[in-house]
């Protein structure tokens, strides 16, 4: 039962090579949907394409489900799962200074690493600036570390926060995210286009 | 080569990208316990190079003191390796599509300059609230929203809400 490596049905050893491997994977697949390019990147925001939706809510769709239904048939156990922790202000501050990065520089790390991968200049300046930016903040940690370490409200999920049950909610989730990509078609047909 | 040259602007269909991704989010899950990140690899390259140029800084200093232990370099984590997965990926991507050269992509409306300025600010503000929020939009957000961590969906939403309202003032880069 999963997940492998935490309860030793693929040995620790083979942790490092997995990661290469998902990374391969992972690099390949945003490449391959145009991820490398910040002028397809930021389409979303102006309405000229769409694609970091459709990919970044299907692929948000399809683990969800998948998590839920793997959970279901007894192949996982949901609750050994690394749930990212809730610092509440952190993450709404952190969130509202990376979105600016992400519309001022077209990229966010993932995508800019793919950016780097093929040439592309303007990622590679924008990596120099994530780690200028990974500087500022380790060396003014002490200004930080309130938002950081404050607010903190556990490994919390939707169903305990808002008090739902998890099918209901992906359910619903998943209806959200069909309806966003007809209406994103809808705006995108009446936007003029853009060649990049 | 000239098949090449007309490809090089044809992605594949979201939705299949999307679902493969999705899959590779639960791949890793199923695999490892945990999700992806991306913004991981770089904190630690720079937990590496204060820790090489500063030890005794780098000791004091409350955040990378986290990070830096006597058995192991901080590059030897699964982010740096997963990091150095998806260039390996994304350049045979690049390669088999004739996407691959230098150069600077931007708007013709703007000069490369201003894009290589704004580029900069961008990460620097990107790696900033990435610190802030313990992870990007793959660690925190899209890893988050596969177990429904309910800070995974924060902050994907003060993401793309913080984008959208600050995307007039950015709109003569892009469009």
């Amino acid at each position: 039962m999963g997940p492998l490596i935490p309860n030793g049905i693929i040995p620790q050893d083979w942790d490092s090579i997995i990661a290469i491997l998902i990374g391969l994977v992972f690099g390949f697949v945003l490449e391959a949907s145009g991820f490398s390019s910040s002028r397809k990147l930021a389409g979303i925001f102006y309405g000229y394409d769409f694609a970091v939706l459709k990919v970044f809510f299907t692929a948000a769709v399809v683990a969800l489900i998948g998590m839920y239904y793997m959970d279901y048939l007894g192949y996982v156990d949901i609750t050994q799962m690394y749930v990212h922790p809730t610092y509440l202000w952190g993450a709404i501050i952190g969130g509202v200074i990376m979105g600016i990065g992400f519309v001022a520089g077209g990229f966010c790390p993932g995508t800019s690493l793919c950016a780097v991968a093929i040439g592309k200049v303007d990622a590679i300046v924008y990596v120099i600036g994530i780690i200028i930016g990974v500087f500022i903040f380790s060396e003014l940690f002490f200004l930080f570390q309130p938002i950081y370490e404050g607010y903190f409200m556990g490994n919390i999920t939707l169903a305990d926060s808002l008090g739902v049950n998890p099918y209901w909610f992906i359910f619903i989730f998943t209806l959200i995210a069909i309806l966003s990509f007809v209406i994103s078609d809808i705006i995108r047909k009446r936007n003029k286009k853009i060649f990049y | 080569m000239k098949n090449n040259q007309k490809n090089r602007h044809v992605y594949w269909n979201p939705y299949f990208g999307g679902f493969l991704f999705g899959i590779l989010i639960l791949l890793t899950f199923y695999i490892t316990g945990r999700g992806i990140g991306a913004s991981g690899a770089m904190k630690s390259s720079v937990v590496t190079i204060v820790d090489t140029v500063a030890p005794t800084h780098a000791e004091n200093n409350a955040y990378y003191s986290k990070f830096i232990s006597d058995e192991k370099s901080p590059m030897n984590t699964w982010l740096v390796f997963e990091a150095l997965g998806v260039l390996i990926g994304a350049f045979i991507s690049g390669g088999l599509t004739g996407r691959i050269s230098w150069r600077v992509q931007h708007s013709p409306k703007i000069t490369s300059k201003r894009r290589l300025v704004f580029a900069l600010g961008g990460g620097i503000l990107f790696g900033l609230g990435a610190q802030i929020a313990r992870g990007c939009t793959s660690g925190a957000a899209l890893s988050g929203m596969a177990v429904l961590s309910t800070g995974g969906f924060i902050t994907m939403l003060a993401i793309f809400g913080s984008a959208f309202a600050f995307a007039y003032f950015f709109r003569k880069n892009w469009i």
